[in-house]
């Protein structure tokens, strides 16, 4: 112990306490705005698109993003670039193009809602259970990571670190509701990028600026292979060990279409939008910011390669998931340092609150309201959102330690993603644009989807298959899961009966959906979502050129 | 009414009080900063040029709700002429 422990002083703790008592304030004030469930689980769909893509993006910036994108940063080098711009960009412009009329166009007021009008409600009651049980699990994972974090850094107990983060999140979301948890995400937004921007701009003077750093990482343990993220893909002799057609089918389209698509802890965001273009523009706006966070998070990965004697240790104080901690121990004095620590701590609240405030609608909305208790005045689900709000955060708390026992955090994340999140995309891309596609092929390919990639990852748990890595196996799960449920889907669907025309308009492609009237606020060309989707998926392609 | 009072409390009201008080705050230290800090931070005036970034980001933040404060909820349809 001691090794990673910062020197924190009083005004470190002072910009710290600032941020929880304006975090609360935001939580007391967003109070006030409620007068009915669409306020508290929507917003009362009245925010604009910079608020939503703001916090569509913060949303997904939790803890474990950074500390995972910053660990693979310097395990794997420049190839951990592919999460972002193709691993995310792509996806997040398909989203607000392709995807989001039907979502925001139909109404709905949850993912899982989606696919009860769709197909039925069996698909609806497995999507929404298993969608609580992925958030709950995922806010536990984030909980235990802040408190390790906090145990390390500041010597905080770990119950110290779990019990306050729980509850400042817990404060601002049932006082607050989704209104809360989205100006907080914007502010965190803000806060994490003042935190942790420090942490490249000393660590790149330190190492001679980024010649200075890719020479250093030439000699480094990582060698050249760590500065290219394609020339080195025709096989699997990569730093990732995964080849060009696993990083393109797997990572860029299965994994990141199923996230970013279907996941309604990040689509909630967009949902809460004031209109159609506001909506449509919410993972869009989300994808310009997400092009450059590598540089606060991949490039710090590699600072702490070069520069933190000993990085890459099995376990104790080095393992990789500490290069952003070890960094701000080394090189940020006081002041700065308690920003970065905010930054930090601020990043695990938006990961998590993003989570209990899609598991708190998912619950009331989809299971509690639809399978439990129908006809309830509105106040009633409201008062329900609010308990399951503190129960998810305690079930939360107690899956915490199912995180400790992997070596790196983020590949746990993708592991789950992989079971839950790519059957799912599967069943929503064909539901979405073959209106033929039956009620029960929903359910089958959504179900057996998700048991193929269970029992690949099963296989490799137990490594009856060999995978060069963790990651590459979240790859291949996930291609697997989807390419299950697309046949599933396409072999069940002519022995079931399908749905009718009149119960499918705004929910498939070529059914009602976008009109003129939709479209109006786009006119401007920088509303409009086409056009700036296309821009960010061009700049990400570009980024790639001098890294190639 | 309700509606009143949630358009009093706009985001970048917030995000631009708390980022004053943290330009404030870093930038004073940033002025205090001796050899030691100097040093750990490579030679950069680090708390300084940070403290002044955010300070500047957050009167910019309190300037855009000056400018163009928060839409009547009920007019919909755009905030063209802003």
């Amino acid at each position: 112990m001691g090794g990673l422990r910062l020197d924190v002083g009083l005004v470190d703790y002072l910009i710290l306490a600032i941020y929880f008592a304006t975090v609360l304030g935001v939580g007391f004030a967003a109070r006030r705005a409620i007068s009915s469930s669409a306020d508290f689980f929507l917003s009362g769909r009245s925010m604009p698109a910079w608020v939503t893509g703001l916090a569509f993006i913060s949303a997904n910036l939790g803890a474990l993003e950074i500390v995972g994108m910053a660990a693979n940063g310097a395990q794997y080098g420049l190839m951990t670039l592919h999460y972002y711009w193709i691993g995310a960009v792509p996806a997040m412009v398909f989203l607000g193009i392709v995807m989001m009329p039907f979502y925001y166009g139909s109404k709905v007021r949850s993912v899982p809602e989606f696919l009860r009008l769709r197909f039925n409600r069996p698909t609806h009651l497995f999507n929404a259970v298993s969608f609580a049980v992925a958030q709950v699990l995922i806010a536990g994972v984030n909980l235990y990571a802040l408190a390790l974090i906090l145990q390390a850094l500041l010597g905080w107990q770990l119950w110290t670190s779990i019990v306050v983060g729980a509850v400042i999140v817990l404060s601002y979301i049932v006082l607050g509701g989704l209104s809360a948890a989205i100006y907080n995400e914007v502010l965190q937004f803000f806060v994490i990028i003042a935190g942790l921007l420090p942490i490249t701009i000393i660590g790149l003077v330190k190492v001679g600026g980024v010649d200075g750093l890719f020479d250093k990482v030439r000699a480094s343990a990582l060698g050249d292979g760590g500065l290219h993220t394609w020339s080195t893909t025709g096989g699997t002799d990569n730093p990732l060990g995964a080849s060009w057609i696993g990083i393109v089918f797997g990572l860029g389209f299965v994994l990141s279409f199923g996230y970013w698509t279907t996941n309604f802890a990040e689509v909630q965001r967009a949902l809460s939008a004031k209109d159609m273009s506001a909506a449509r523009r919410t993972p869009i706006i989300g994808a310009f910011p997400k092009l450059l966070i590598p540089a606060v998070t991949v490039i710090p990965g590699l600072i702490a390669l070069v520069t933190v004697q000993g990085l890459g240790a099995e376990d104790g104080d080095y393992v990789y998931n500490n290069a952003i901690p070890l960094l701000m121990r080394d090189l940020l004095p006081n002041g700065v340092l308690g920003v970065a620590v905010t930054g930090l701590v601020a990043s695990f609240m938006a990961g998590m609150a993003a989570n209990v405030s899609g598991f708190n609608t998912v619950f009331t909305y989809d299971i509690w309201q639809t399978y439990v208790r129908k006809d309830r005045d509105d106040a009633y689900y409201v008062r329900v959102g609010r308990v399951a709000t503190v129960a998810g955060i305690v079930v939360g708390i107690g899956t915490a330690f199912i995180a400790a026992g992997f070596d790196n955090i983020m590949n746990y994340i993708q592991a789950l993603f992989s079971l839950f999140n790519a059957p799912l995309f599967a069943t929503f891309i064909v539901g979405m644009f073959w209106k033929r596609m039956s009620a029960w092929a929903g359910f089958w390919s959504l179900f057996l989807g998700f048991l193929a990639a269970f029992a690949l990852y099963i296989l490799h748990l137990t490594e009856v298959i060999k995978f060069n890595s963790d990651l590459e196996q979240s790859f291949w799960g996930a291609g697997l899961a989807f390419v299950t449920a697309v046949v599933v889907a396409l072999l069940i669907t002519p022995f079931t009966p399908g749905k009718r025309d009149d119960e499918l308009q705004g929910l498939v492609y070529g059914m009602g959906g976008m009109t003129g009237d939709v479209l109006a606020a786009d006119r401007v060309w920088w509303r409009n979502p086409v056009l700036l989707g296309v821009i960010a998926v061009v700049l990400a392609f570009a980024l790639y050129i001098p890294v190639w | 009414m309700e509606r009143k009072l949630a358009r009093l409390f706009d985001v970048r009201r917030v995000i631009g009080g708390l980022f004053v008080v943290y330009g404030v705050i870093v930038t004073v230290i940033g002025l205090l900063d001796g050899p030691s800090e100097m040093e750990k931070a490579q030679g950069v005036r680090i708390n300084l040029w940070m403290g002044l970034g955010m300070l500047a980001l957050g009167l910019l933040m309190l300037l855009w709700l000056r400018l163009n404060p928060p839409a009547e909820p009920d007019r919909k349809e755009s905030d063209q002429e802003g």
